[in-house]
């Protein structure tokens, strides 16, 4: 009976946060912004702008607005869809932020299920035999993983795979020739889903087979983290009483494990996934470039070159929007996966 | 096998002086029992060693570098992009330096900015902390929900946010964005101990003797708040690390004589295809540093966490 109210409450506070926090990130960002040197309107009006479109451009800009009314205004325009204009693109952040981030995501999400399809059996049997070959390579690996410059394994393993051996595609997210032979339908703006969907299987291979590397790259740290957190919760599970019994009572290990431990080491997993959704999401800023992966991580670093604060907010506040809210996913799905967890 | 246990601090009706120093001597006798842990696992030994190693090589690096001046903006055309040789051992770059003095001099630029954020965030995170653990009540509202605006975000994005504004970007523009980002998470960890160490007996023996307050805060509670920090500092310094190079290698950071790994690695994507060893070995520094601090800091949270130790 009481148990939806209970939720609906939950997650209400937990938005209402969330909404603080972006405040309280947005105001310090501005301040920031105006505390330093350094002129948008320079960028926006070009190298050679005399003084009239300068102040043009500050003019169109706000620019000359205190930095309350700025804030103000800002607030009053996310509200109403209005995330100011990209300095570098010249067009509305929203809408650049809607081009870019469905690419993004798509990256993510293939990052985060090869993290789990990897990190979870790799923590599990690591747990099987603690202290074993396997469990000592499994904690190098997933320590390797966490030290990993991404950046970095990102060039390795492009000059690795694609310049070096061939075997897999340089850059891109398909194969722009095969554009000609076989047209993508647009319904989703990821490419891989449009594939699936339309039934344009060179299209999937091909999308497929460019999005393996970058993938892998952002894979890296949340598989490491997934192992490690696996393997300790199911060692803290094995010793608890249930388990203990369902050993003495003769199941074989792999029932113990498999079945049983394995139960509650989901919950920290699902929690572990989310946070290191947020940290994937922004490891992608740093292999998108080097990928030439259409998403927000290359729009951001366009952003950061040309001193784009309006696209650096708005990247921000939608990043911000999204980790709170696969926080609260994750939070929910616990509570509905395990009842001994409060929802507070 | 596990090293002598002293009596634990928070005997009650110990005096509270004791107290205080069992507590350091506690943490100072588990940090010397570091060396037969790293006996026992040898990850722990290689932690500790590559990290005496990186100092060493940051202390070292005009004796080392076999051409100091290249860490600097010197420029030979005539040498530039050198596979690596006897005479160049990590090849040279696009002006013709060579990588290797420039990443031993590297050992002195990502590790110093770690150091620094790590000083300035501890020195903003433990006294909020601090305060927030043992006044409880408003302050400890007010400074938490300051914190939970910066803990909503992965740090990463919230410096790469900070850095992209302050432009032009420089070394130190880059250590205060990650510092800024970097605190709530001390003022968090500080907070939880403070405010269990100040519901302790001895605690409240020195409020019942009359001891002014900032005197406990001071004397009693920060020093027992300590032990979790030293771990999270060590396993920080690797993450800091990582991000100070990203940072600079998306060009919010060093700017080019620095020879940064991160800005080491982005002046060599242009070239990689051909000539790898640019990027390459500045990234393995990257690497084994950042690793190096990992296993140290996971080696000293086995030691200085006190179940770990009893289990042992």
């Amino acid at each position: 009976m009481l148990r939806y109210p209970r939720v609906v409450r939950y997650a209400a506070r937990r938005v209402a946060l969330a909404l603080v926090v972006v405040t309280g990130v947005v105001i310090l960002t501005f301040v920031l912004a105006d505390l330093v040197p350094g002129d948008p309107a320079a960028t926006w009006a070009g190298p050679h702008a005399s003084a009239a479109q300068l102040a043009r451009a500050r003019q169109y800009l706000g620019l000359n607005e205190p930095l309350p009314a700025r804030i103000g205004r800002y607030f009053a325009g996310l509200a109403t869809g209005n995330w100011g204009v990209s300095i570098h693109t010249r067009q509305p952040v929203l809408s650049d932020i809607g081009t870019a981030a469905p690419a993004t995501i798509e990256l993510v999400i293939a990052a985060l299920i090869i993290a789990v399809l990897v990190g979870l059996p790799l923590g599990l049997a690591a747990a099987r035999w603690p202290g074993g070959v396997l469990d000592n390579v499994v904690r190098v690996a997933a320590v390797l993983g966490v030290s990993m410059p991404v950046f970095w394994f990102a060039l390795i393993l492009q000059l690795l795979f694609a310049q070096r051996l061939h075997v897999l595609p340089v850059a891109g997210e398909y194969d722009p020739s095969l554009l000609f032979t076989h047209p993508l339908a647009d319904r989703t703006q990821v490419p891989v889903l449009d594939a699936l969907i339309s039934g344009n299987w060179p299209m999937l291979g091909s999308t497929l087979e460019h999005l393996i590397l970058p993938a892998l790259v952002v894979a890296g740290y949340p598989a490491g983290l997934i192992a490690r957190m696996t393997r300790a919760q199911v060692l803290d599970t094995l010793g608890e009483t249930h388990v203990q019994m369902v050993r003495s009572l003769g199941f074989p290990e792999r029932t113990v494990i498999g079945t049983f431990a394995m139960k509650l080491a989901w919950n920290p997993v699902a929690s572990v996934l989310a946070l290191v959704f947020a940290y994937s999401l922004v490891n992608t800023f740093l292999v998108e470039s080097i990928f030439d992966w259409p998403g927000l991580g290359s729009y951001t670093a366009a952003s950061v070159s040309t001193l784009d604060t309006p696209a650096i907010l708005g990247v921000t506040l939608f990043i911000a929007v999204v980790y709170v809210l696969a926080n609260l996913a994750v939070d929910l799905v616990q509570a509905a996966l395990d009842p001994r967890v409060r929802l507070r | 096998m596990s090293p002598p246990v002293p009596a634990p601090p928070d005997v009650p009706g110990r005096p509270p002086l004791t107290a205080r120093r069992g507590a350091l001597r506690l943490t100072a006798l588990r940090l010397t029992a570091l060396g037969p842990a790293a006996r026992r696992d040898p990850v722990i030994a290689a932690g500790a060693v590559i990290v005496g190693l990186i100092v060493a090589v940051a202390v070292l690096a005009p004796l080392l570098a076999p051409f100091p001046g290249d860490a600097g903006s010197a420029v030979h055309p005539a040498d530039a992009l050198q596979a690596p040789s006897l005479h160049h051992l990590f090849g040279t770059d696009q002006v013709g330096r060579d990588v290797f003095s420039r990443v031993l001099y590297g050992a002195r630029v990502s590790p110093l900015v770690a150091l620094f954020v790590l000083l300035i965030a501890g020195l903003i995170g433990v006294p909020l902390g601090v305060a927030a653990g043992y006044f409880g009540g408003v302050t400890d509202e007010v400074i938490m929900r300051v914190t939970d605006v910066f803990l909503a975000f992965p740090s990463l994005l919230l410096a790469l946010a900070f850095a992209a504004v302050v432009q032009p970007a420089t070394l130190t523009s880059l250590t205060i964005a990650i510092a800024v980002t970097w605190w709530p998470w001390y003022a968090r960890l500080i907070r939880g101990q403070a405010a269990s160490v100040a519901g302790r007996p001895y605690v409240e023996a020195c409020t019942a003797l009359g001891l002014p307050r900032w005197r406990i805060l001071l004397r009693h509670v920060l020093p027992n708040s300590l032990t979790p920090l030293i771990v999270q500092v060590s396993l920080d310094a690797g993450g800091v690390i990582l991000t100070s190079s990203a940072l600079s290698f998306l060009g919010l950071g060093a700017q080019d004589p620095v020879p940064d790994w991160g800005l080491m690695i982005a002046e060599g994507e242009n070239y990689f295809s051909t000539q790898w060893w640019v990027a390459t070995f500045p990234g393995l520094a990257i690497l084994l540093t950042a690793l190096a601090f990992t296993l140290l800091g996971d080696g000293l949270r086995d030691l200085l966490d006190p179940r770990r130790l009893l289990l042992r």
